[in-house]
Parts: C-alpha cells; structure tokens; sequence
C-alpha cells in the first residue's frame, strides 16, 4: 500500500513530539564556533534526531574529549549533564560512566586528533568493550583548535592551507572500528542533513557501539583546494552506499524508490531501519565485505557513506560484566555491604 | 638458652621452584600456633630462575619489622649460598641440601651446620620430575617441624586444607614431609636454641596482607567498579577485589554481579574510567604504583578541579619503571600530592596494619564522596604484598555510607537556583548533581575551572581565582575530616614521627633505644592534609626524628610547606635501599644523631 505523508501543518521547530517536547527543548547554548564550522552542522542533526525520537533530554549524558568537536556538547541537549574531560580521553570516561548507569543515552563526541592521534588507544578499547554509546567523531583533517595543524587522518598527499602536503598513511576510523568489532559502524557528511540524521536515530537506538565517522569540514584551517575533508571535495567524491531509513513504531514504510535493494531491520523500541542500499551486492550485515568495500574506495579516493555495517543482535558490555538491570550507581549498602556477620568468617579464613 | 617464638628465618629459594607455598605454610603455622608473625617476599622482577628470598620472623613482642640478620638460613639457591650464608647471624643454623658437597670456601665457624641430603632423599620415593622439585620445600618443611619443634598436626592440617578436593595430592605432600622430620629426628640434633611453642598472642589475630585487606575494604565500603591496569606490588588488590566481588557480591536470585572489573588499556584510562562512574555516582577505585601516578597525572588534576570523587590505591615501590619494581620505597608522596599541573593538590591515607588498610580502603569512599575529590590510600610492597599478623576487621552494621552533597530530584524542587559550585555552607564544597537526575533543573556541564559557580563558561580572572579560594577552604575541611595522627608522649624532649610502614619497626627501635638510655615521644601521621597535632608536636620537643623511606624527605617537606613551619628541628632518618627499614637502621641513626651533636642520652624530662 503506498502511504502518502501528510503535508506537515506546523513548521518543525514547533511541532511538539510524543513527549510534548519541542526541538528547542533539545537545543544548547549558542555555539562559540566559527560561522559554517561542520561542527555545528552535526550538534543540529543530533538536536534534530533526538527530539523527532522523542527521547527525554535529560536522561542522556554528553561527553568529550578536547578540541573544537569537544565543545560541541555545550551547543546540543542543554538539559542533560555533559562532560568535557581530556585531550583524547572520552572514551574511558565514558566507559566509567556506562558501566555506573547502563540506564542512561550516551553520546561521545570527538575529533580527529582527538580520537585519531592521542586517543587512538582509548577509542579502539571503547569499541572493544562495546560501550552501548553513540560514538560521532567530527572529522575535519586538521587541529581546529589548535589552528590547523595536520591531524591522523590527513589523506596521503593533501596538503595543509599553507599547500605543504602530508607525507603520512592516514589512519581510517571507519575500518578501524569495523576490524575491531563496532556492531554499528556509518560514515556521514555534516553537509548532508538528510542521511546524517536517520543515521543519528538509528544509531542511539542501537544497544551497542554505534560509531560515525561524519566528515565535517574545518572552514578555518581545512576547506581548501589541497584538501580531502573540505565541503567541495566531500560533495564531489562522497558515495553513498547504503541510506539508512528511520520509521518510528506507528508509522508506516514509504514506497521503494530505486536503485537498490531494501532491507528492514527491527529496532529495540518497535521502530524499523529501513536500509537502501545503493549497490546491490553490497551487504551491510557483513563485516568482512563492508570493510573490503570501504578500504578499497579509499584507496580509489572515494568517500562511502552511509550505513556500512550493522549487527542486528548486538552485544553490550554490560551482558559481559553480568550486572544488574538496577544502575550500580543505584546500589546502596543492603545491596554492597556484606556485613559484620560474613566479615567474621572472612576473619576465620586468615586464621 | 632457648629462645622461644622469637627468630628470623630466611629461606633462599630460586624463583618459580614452588617454594611459596611450602614457605607460607611455615609461617601460618606458627601463626595457627598463636605465634605472631611477619613475613617478608624479597622476589625479583622475573618469573622464573632468579632468587628470592622469604622471610619469617616470630615475635612474641611484637617486633614486626626486618631485622638486618637472620637467626636460621634455609639456603637452597646455589647461586646466593655465598651471601646467605654470611646474612646468619653468629651463633645461628644454617640448613643446606648437602647431597651434593659445597665449596669448602663458603663454610663459617660460628655458625650450626645443618646439612640434609634433599634431593637424595627424594629420588627414591617420587619418580616425577615435577614432583622431585616441589618436594623439595616440603621435606625442609618437615625437617623444620622436628628442628624448631613445630606441632606435626598443624602441619598435616594444613596440607589437608590446601588440598580438600584433590586428596590425591595430600598423601604424597604428608609423605614428604615425613621424610624431612624424619630424617632430622634420627640425624640431627633436634631441637634448634630456637623454637616454636603454643601461645595466646595471636590468637585473636588474622594474618593477611595489606592489599587483599585494601580490596576487602572497598568491597565493605561499597565499591561497585574498579578499572586497573597492571602492576605489581598493587595487582593483587585489584585481583583480590575480584575474587572476594565473585563470593560476597553476586545476586543470589538472579545470578548477576552487583560490581564491574575492567583492566583497562593503560593507567590514564583506569583512572579515566573511575571518574567517569564518579561522575555518575558510582563508588570506583583503581589500583596502581608509582608508574602508574606519573601516567594519571594529567586526570587526576581533571578530577580535583571538576570535583569528582574518585579512590586510588598507591602500592609504593622503588621507581622508575627499569628500576627495582619488587622492591618497597615511600618514594611517591610529593607526586601524588601535587599530581598533575596547575594548582592542584590531593589528600592521602598512609595505612601501617592490614587492619588499617581495610578501614582506610571503606573510609576512602565515604571521604572521596563528601569532599567530591580524589584520596589516595598510601601503601606499598612491604605492606601490601607481605601477610602480617594483624587485629581483625570489624564493621559496624549500622553504618552508613556517607555520599556526600548529592541532590536528589525532589531535593532540586526546592531549590530556587541551583549552582554547582556555590559555597552554601562555607565549607569549600557545593552540592552535586547526577545525571539523570531531574527533567529540567540541575544539569551543568563538568569541566576543568574556566566556570563560575553556576559551571557556566567564563575566562574571566575573579572568577578562577574565587574558585581556587574556594578549593583551599575545601581543604582546610579536608584537614579537618582526615584521621588525625597517632600520638604518644610522654613530655619527652625529643620525638620521633613516622607513618606508613615505618611505624612496622618503631616499637623494637624504642625498645632498643631505651636501652642506651634514649626515650622518645611518638606521633604516626596518617593523613595529608597535615593534622595540626603535628604542628604542636614538633612544637613541644627539642628534637624530633621524622623516619621515611625514601631519599628527599618527602613527607618533611609535605609538613613544612602545608604547616608553613620552620625545619630546624626535624631530623630527617631516611632509608631509601628497597628493603623495608629495620629497627636497628633507626637505631643507629638515633644514635649517630645523639653523639654527632653531643646530646647527653640521658631520660631527661622536659620541665
Ligand atoms: C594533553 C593535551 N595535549 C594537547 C592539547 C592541545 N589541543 C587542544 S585541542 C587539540 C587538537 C584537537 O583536534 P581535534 O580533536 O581534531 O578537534 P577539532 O578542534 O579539529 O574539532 C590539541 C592538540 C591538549 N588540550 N591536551
Ligand atoms: S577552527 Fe575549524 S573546527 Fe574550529 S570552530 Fe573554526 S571551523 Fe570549526
Ligand atoms: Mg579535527
């Protein structure tokens, strides 16, 4: 049957959603970031996805690491508490955090040279441990913060504003997180709104590690000829391969436009995920393939976004540990303290 | 003249010859015998081949701490027989494998001969290799029973302890035995002037060490996470919160496990993890050395500035990393105190008992909550790694843990306007929220210091050095909240002060010290923020000796500066050779102090 969406009465930032919540409810402080920064692009997309899922602000916990990217939290989800903690280190604190209160949404964003140079070691242990987060690093190719310096993920031969070019393999986010073990697993553009945020949605309701990688272009430092994460150079070589999708629990499927094939995948909270996939022998449940396919358009110099891998039945950390469903964080001392009674055979046991 | 349960032996053995669980069941014993005991793991950096040396000493004083001699010398290394050997005190055995003849060089006069053909006793009774090797602790372990007069039954009890389950194994330990105390009962002359007899002393007492007591403690204090890397001498705390958390902590109706674990990639992310649970309300620790501080650096500062609770175990060694890892050191003190840069500063726990580990490990959480700071718990290898007789653990069950100023959300209704950093009751410290607490009031964004006291952005100049009065106003609560020192005077002129492990041999260094007529006050610090008994302390006496292990004076210049005090009077007794400091080292320091500066040794009284 073919659904026609009702032309929507309201304009958007006014609807309210199930929560009777507008998007100005998932909003932040005013950005500090430099006019066209991709940065603020993506805190949009997540203000965006978050209020259409209708989630309560306040249970999500925001954290960050350093640099421009880092100071994003501030600009989205101004309700809910947020940490910006050190220069590559999101991840353990965020894992720490996780591991007190499974119960709460969490959202790590980072950067490049946060998460690509310093905190290499903490990102590829996160996504290890399968942190039930949402991982987004702000990919610009370059130190923002610290005015343009080359970072991690430089493309061989792309050059610095001043024209010098980098002499060094880049390293890839995606195909680390795919090699690691990530259940999720996406790569998006700040400047496309329209496949960033059902990704967004998508990947806060998925019970694992969810990571993108979003290009998101420094206008700054990085935007220009020399570059590979400038806005000219995503648009002209960017791939989409799979689009994701979102279809909240009551709503039904659109029809099909072509090309490719589509496939359904059932979300936690009743929603689907509606993945089209732009070439139809790819397969987005196959790791092996995904991380063939993006490694080798990489070193064609193409760009594959979207949806490239995703676990229909993931794994979280907290099934590994075998905590309770109750938040340690919530445990008090008739749950923690043994007691004087047990503590005399402990005592009996160093006689 | 016997001397009964007072002596030091030594065992030489050869690193991964199994030699640990013969030498610890000698020590546990005697303890089961009611004799206290100390024990002392000298063990190199390596798993397999290099010497190692472990240590008992029976006291019925109470004189725990190393003793620079050896009164019977268990020698199966042939590569340190040389030095063994001249460690023996004169008038003290020597027990050696004399299957094999040993170079006439080595041997001394003024010592017992004690030769036992071990290895030729064995290789007609076991027929495995594996089995020839092990024994071998286990028929000095027999020979030993005949030769200090050691109850037989203890000993067989044990072995049947240690193996319930695997009894196949319990027939052949209890016949190597028998071989040793056989063989001493016919050939040797049974007893040794030393021995071992039946007494009350510790009969109330536990012997354990210090790191398993610290994981207990944080068990009992209500710990949900540790993240950890690994390290020795501060593994086995981390190890045994894990294996205690598997028995005390799971739920018994639905199976899951009411704690966390995780070893973490390196030190940053353990402590990175334990303020991320911190942050969000959970008690978490982490357990690490000397290397591990120098790498938390950088979030240890993080945590002091956003005011996250967050408990840390320093098992001390001798740094730097190449250096001596297995060997014991107070030497992290003014880097723990200061860690990490700008203005920062962090509140210790120096524990001396294992009983103290337990009650500063469940302290710790109560205070790292109430002062929203990271503690550090300041043991090291001595302590944390060695069993020791100590007083048992007590709980009181109607405690309750303290944790601190947190809001809750119907605490967030009746505020009117909610700062996280307000001073509201002038004690330095504001009220926290979690997240998730509240819909619409309460969230803040945690970072470094450029915020004001609604944590709102700002680079403006009062506004950071508001903030940093206030954290000296936390501190002077801090001070207030630590427990204080231990003090005990008796109006002496001078006095002496030490802490951690160097309180081990301070009752011995007294009693020797009294004999050449020197008496002395004492105080035991157990807490930085300096307590102000220190201070007056330092005051009332002419002299006073400040005893550490470690080159700089670390804590005389922690006292000096926190205290703003003059120096003159302290006199530094530092020991910084990786073994743990003796009573006779504190002695003759003392005494090289009383002749340098002509003090006269007599009991004077200060009018
Ligand atoms: C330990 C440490 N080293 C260096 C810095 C300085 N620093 C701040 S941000 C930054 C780089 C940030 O780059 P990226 O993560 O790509 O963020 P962007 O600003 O590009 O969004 C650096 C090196 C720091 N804050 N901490
Ligand atoms: S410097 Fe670059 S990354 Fe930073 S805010 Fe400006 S445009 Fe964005
Ligand atoms: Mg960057």
């Amino acid at each position: 049957m073919t659904f026609v969406k009702k032309p929507e009465i309201h304009h958007p930032l006014l609807t309210v959603n199930e929560l009777g919540l507008k998007r100005r409810d998932y909003e932040g402080l005013v950005s500090t970031l430099c006019a066209g920064c991709g940065h603020d692009s993506v805190s949009a997309a997540i203000i965006q996805a978050c209020s259409e899922l209708s989630l309560p602000p306040h249970r999500f916990a925001k954290l960050s690491g350093i640099g421009c990217s880092s100071k994003t939290p501030s600009y989205f989800l101004s309700n809910s508490h947020g940490f910006n903690s050190v220069h590559g280190r999101m991840p353990s604190v965020a894992t720490g955090a996780n591991i007190a209160n499974r119960d709460l949404i969490y959202i790590g964003v980072s950067g490049d040279g946060d998460s690509a140079s310093i905190g290499l070691g903490q990102f590829a242990h996160a996504v290890r441990r399968k942190i039930n987060m949402l991982y987004i690093v702000d990919n610009n190719g370059t130190y923002g913060l610290t005015k343009g310096q080359f970072s991690a993920t430089n493309d061989y031969g792309s050059t610095s504003k001043r024209g010098v070019p980098n002499l060094y393999s880049p390293i890839d986010l995606v195909c680390m997180a795919l090699q690691i073990g990530a259940s999720f697993v996406a790569r998006s553009f700040s400047g496309d709104k329209k496949q960033l945020v059902p990704l967004i949605k998508a990947a806060l309701l998925h019970n694992g590690f969810s990571f993108i990688d979003i290009i998101s272009p420094c206008v700054m430092f990085n935007n220009h000829d020399g570059s590979t994460k400038s806005y000219g150079h995503v648009r002209d070589h960017s791939a989409p391969i799979v689009d994701a999708d979102f279809v909240a629990p009551h709503e039904e499927i659109e029809v099909d436009y072509a090309p490719g094939s589509t496939e359904t995948i059932d979300m936690p909270d009743g929603s689907r995920l509606r993945l089209r996939k732009l070439e139809d022998s790819y397969n987005p449940k196959n790791r092996v393939d995904a991380l063939a396919y993006v490694q080798r358009a990489l070193d064609e110099g193409d760009v594959v976004t979207g949806l490239l891998y995703v676990e229909e039945d993931p794994a979280d950390l907290h099934e590994v540990l075998e905590t309770p469903e109750v938040p340690l964080s919530a445990l008090t001392e008739s749950d923690l303290c043994p007691g004087s009674e047990t503590l005399d055979s402990i005592n009996a046991s160093f006689r | 003249m016997t001397k009964y349960n007072d002596f030091v032996i030594r065992f030489a053995n050869v690193n991964g010859s199994g030699s640990a669980s013969a030498n610890s069941m000698f020590a546990k014993a005697l303890f089961r015998m009611g004799v206290p005991v100390a024990t002392r793991n000298i063990f190199p950096s390596n798993i397999q081949g290099l010497p190692t040396w472990f240590e008992v000493r029976a006291t019925e004083k109470g004189y725990f701490g190393r003793r620079e001699d050896v009164d019977i010398m268990v020698a199966m290394n042939a590569e340190t027989y040389e030095e063994d050997v001249e460690c023996l005190a004169s008038g003290g055995y020597l027990v050696y494998d004399n299957t094999r003849p040993r170079p006439r060089t080595l041997e001394r006069q003024d010592v017992v001969d004690v030769g036992i053909p071990i290895t030729k006793l064995i290789l007609p009774e076991f027929s495995d290799p594996k089995q020839r090797q092990l024994f071998k602790n286990i028929v000095y372990l027999g020979a030993l029973s005949a030769l200090l007069n050691i109850d037989f039954k203890v000993l067989t009890g044990m072995v049947s302890m240690q193996y319930k389950g695997k009894d196949a194994l319990i027939q052949p330990n209890i016949h190597a035995m028998e071989i040793g105390r056989n063989y001493a009962f016919k050939y040797l002359d049974c007893p040794f002037e030393f021995q071992v007899r039946y007494s009350e002393l510790a009969k109330d007492k536990i012997l354990v060490d210090g790191n398993e007591s610290a994981a207990l403690g944080a068990i009992y204090g209500g710990a949900t996470f540790c993240a950890w890397y690994p390290i020795t001498p501060s593994t086995s705390v981390a190890e045994a919160f894990e294996k205690h958390a598997q028995k005390l902590r799971v739920d018994e109706d639905t199976g899951t496990k009411k704690y966390a674990v995780i070893q973490s990639e390196d030190e940053l992310a353990a402590l990175g993890m334990v303020i991320g649970a911190g942050w969000n309300g959970a008690r978490a620790f982490t357990a690490t050395s000397g290397p591990g501080i120098s790498l938390m650096n950088e979030f240890l500062g993080l945590a002091y500035f956003a005011e996250i609770p967050a408990v840390l175990f320093d098992i001390q060694r001798v740094g730097p990393s190449t250096g001596m890892p297995t060997r014991t050191q107070q030497s992290d003190l003014l880097s723990v105190a200061f860690a990490s840069h700008g203005d920062t500063r962090h509140p210790m726990l120096f524990p001396s008992t294992p009983k103290e580990c337990f009650d500063f490990a469940a302290d710790a959480f109560d205070i790292a909550e109430r002062i929203q700071s990271p503690v550090v718990v300041m043991s090291d290898l001595e302590l944390g790694m060695n069993e020791l007789t100590s007083d048992q653990f007590e709980w009181e069950d109607i405690r309750k843990y303290d944790r601190g100023k947190v809001l809750t959300a119907d605490d967030l209704d009746q505020v009117e306007d909610y700062g996280r950093y307000v001073d509201v009751d002038s004690d330095g410290i504001g009220y926290r929220t979690l997240p998730g607490t509240h819909p619409s009031k309460g969230s803040f964004f945690t970072r470094g210091t450029s915020r004001d006291e609604y944590a709102v952005y700002t680079e403006a100049p009062d506004a950071y050095s508001q903030n940093m009065d206030r954290l000296n106003r936390k501190w002077e609560t801090i001070r207030a909240l630590l427990p204080r020192s231990e003090v005990s005077s008796a109006s002496y002129r001078a006095g002496i002060m030490y802490y951690g492990t160097t309180a081990t041999p301070m009752s011995e260094s007294l009693a020797l010290l009294d004999d050449y007529g020197i008496e002395l006050d004492t105080l035991r610090i157990r807490a930085f923020p300096i307590g102000h008994e220190v201070r007056e302390f330092i005051a009332q006496h002419s002299i006073v000796f400040l005893v550490e292990q470690n080159r700089d004076a670390q804590m005389k210049t922690l006292i000096v500066n926190d205290l703003e005090l003059n120096a003159d009077q302290i006199c530094s007794i530092l020991y910084y050779g990786g073994m743990s400091i003796s009573a006779d080292f504190i002695v003759s320091e003392v005494l090289n102090y009383y002749e340098q500066n002509k003090v006269p040794r007599l009991k004077e009284v200060s009018s």
